[in-house]
């Protein structure tokens, strides 16, 4: 059965001067897919990623992101993704509700859809009573939980994870992964960056790029049975030693 | 539009919550004014100076007095010998000291010809000119009143009359120079720093991802500081009015216009400022540097640009605050219309023209 799919890339390149970041890369993302996007520091994923959202133009290849085309559409594009960055992105001096009011506002959220949504979220996160808190005084893994679920306050069709876990204890992580598992359950497709291998074991799929090229593309089980690695680790290790390119 | 609303809301937000900066920037200008209105004036008050009366006669005593009793002199000592002028100068205890010949009213009378000596300490320059000059007037004017009945030939009289300014306040320079400086800082330094201060903390890259026309995300954090400076200038002009006594003599609404305008084009300054800054120090400093400084030296507010050599009155030229400064000394203080300075307007049009031109164009949509 051949399912909708929401993101499609083929021959996606970019090119800064002479340095190639990403290298004609060529894939299908599903709907209700979590898609893997690993990679060493510097493979290229960021690039990658920012092109998918309209941040970036890309330099050749085609591109299209919930049917909407990268070069041509990027205002429709970016009315239904979400987009959680690397670094922190919620503003630490405003409270929790007003954090969730503003993201679900610029997305052109009614006022009524809002205040249904605040509760829900709240609810959800187990923040009932600290409503009026500062994001700053919340601990990290909250942070992350509540920015997450802040990226997809306006339910897109995909939402995009730039190494959302970074520094977060392995509880929080879990917990952070339920909560993208309920979002795909409703439909809606993650596509995330990770370093943590046990990661990207709970993706359907994910793809590994090396040097700006994806180098292999398939679900876990079937990535460490062609690598013959016992876990995402061993498969990583085999293909990123290939890199010539260094970290940044 | 709703979406803008909230934005500035949001912006709103971030300056509410950070208290010590909203209070320095509504005290500020308060504070500015205060400083340079009472304790940072150029104006000469109360300079103590020596008599050395070598006559002792009515004349001398009359002028003495009369200098003794303007508000500008302070008497502090007579003295007895140019040993002793030059004792109390080097004590450091008087600015000028007077020094009356031997038989001056017999010299006046007899010969028509009398002598008075001013010796200054012209280690400042400018008060030494200053007070000269007040001593020279007030010997005049009892020159004159001595002459009154005898009509002598040939006397050239001067009259002078200060405009727009008859007691000489420093007040009516300084007033127009805050209000530069002031909005210069709030509206440029606050603005970039706003802007810079997403692209540090990341919630630039996600705004930037929200469909959000990024220019309206520029333009709606500038709304916010648009107003504090609004806010700024009313109270340095209630300030100018009713406590350094500095009135408004042109129309109101022609002077808040032309400060909106300025406003607008530090805005723009401020955003094209962000544009280039990747840090809130860089921003901070490039601020500091290319308006703090320019503002003070060459909006003609503390050194006369006339007095500059060539290369630093071009320069001047390009720094906005200096149209600014000629714009609000002309409509406030003068009380001239808008036809005195359009030239000024049309200069400073045309600079928030050219840098929100240039903001748009370098301003990234796409982060890179």
């Amino acid at each position: 059965m051949q399912k909708e799919k929401v993101i499609t890339a083929k021959d996606l390149t970019k090119r800064f001067g002479d340095f190639t970041a990403v290298d004609k890369i060529t894939f299908d993302v599903e709907k209700g897919e979590i898609f893997g996007f690993l990679g060493a520091n510097g493979a290229g994923k960021t690039t990658a990623m920012r092109m998918l959202c309209g941040l970036l133009l890309p330099t050749s290849g085609l591109a299209t992101v919930a049917g909407f085309d990268v070069f041509k559409q990027t205002e429709q594009i970016k009315k239904n993704i979400g987009y959680m960055s690397q670094k922190f992105s919620l503003y630490e001096d405003l409270t929790i509700t007003e954090n969730i009011r503003f993201y679900a506002g610029i997305y052109g959220l009614t006022d009524e859809r809002i205040k249904e949504k605040t509760g829900l979220l709240i609810k959800q996160l187990h923040l009932q009573g600290q409503e009026k808190t500062l994001v700053r005084a919340l601990p990290l893994g909250w942070k992350q939980k509540l920015a997450f679920s802040i990226a997809i306050v306006h339910d897109p069709a995909i939402v995009f994870l730039d190494e959302p876990t970074g520094g977060v204890d392995p509880i929080t992580r879990r917990e952070f992964w339920g909560l993208i598992y309920e979002a795909s359950a409703k439909g809606i497709t993650i596509f995330v960056t990770t370093h943590y291998m046990d990661e990207a074991e709970y993706c359907n799929r994910v793809s590994v790029m090396v040097d700006g090229r994806i180098d292999a593309l398939d679900t876990p089980a079937n990535l460490m049975k062609d690598y013959s690695a016992a876990s995402m680790d061993g498969v990583f290790l085999q293909l990123a030693r290939k890199a010539v390119r260094t970290g940044d | 539009m709703k979406q803008f609303l909230i934005f500035v809301k949001k912006e709103w937000l971030h300056i509410w919550r950070d208290r010590r900066t909203l209070f320095i920037l509504i005290w500020m200008p308060i504070v500015q004014i205060i400083l340079y209105g009472f304790a940072l004036t150029n104006e000469v008050k109360n300079s103590n100076i020596a008599i050395f009366d070598q006559s002792r006669d009515e004349a001398t005593l009359q002028i003495s007095d009369e200098i003794a009793a303007s508000h500008y002199f302070n008497l502090v000592k007579n003295v007895y010998s140019y040993k002793d002028i030059g004792a109390t100068f080097r004590k450091g205890k008087i600015r000028m000291a007077i020094v009356f010949p031997k038989n001056f009213r017999y010299d006046l009378l007899h010969s028509n010809r009398a002598q008075i000596q001013l010796i200054a300490d012209a280690s400042d320059p400018n008060t030494a000119n200053t007070l000269t000059n007040y001593a020279s007037s007030i010997i005049n004017d009892y020159q004159q009143a001595v002459n009154q009945n005898a009509d002598l030939p040939y006397t050239i009289n001067t009259q002078v009359r200060m405009l727009y300014n008859p007691e000489l306040k420093g007040a009516y320079g300084f007033v127009p120079g805050v209000m530069a400086l002031v909005l210069m800082l709030v509206c440029t330094m606050m603005t970039s720093i706003a802007i810079v201060k997403e692209k540090e903390m990341g919630t630039m890259e996600v705004i930037l991802v929200s469909p959000l026309k990024p220019f309206r995300i520029i333009i709606a954090k500038a709304v916010p500081y648009l107003f504090v400076s609004l806010l700024n200038i009313v109270s340095i002009l209630l300030l100018s009015v009713y406590v350094l006594g500095v009135p408004i003599v042109g129309s109101i609404w022609l002077l808040m216009a032309e400060s909106t305008l300025f406003t607008l084009t530090s805005l723009s300054l401020g955003i094209l400022i962000s544009n280039s800054a990747q840090t809130q120090q860089t921003a901070m400093f490039i601020s500091m540097m290319s308006l703090f400084l320019p503002t003070l030296l060459f909006s003609g507010f503390l050194f006369p640009i006339e007095n500059m050599p060539w290369p630093l009155q071009v320069i001047s030229n390009v720094v906005p605050s200096k149209w600014y400064y000629i714009i609000v000394k002309n409509i406030m203080i003068k009380g001239l219309g808008f036809e005195s300075v359009w030239q000024e307007t049309t200069i400073l049009v045309g600079m928030t023209a050219a840098l929100l031109g240039m903001s748009i164009y370098k301003f990234k949509i796409r982060l890179a």
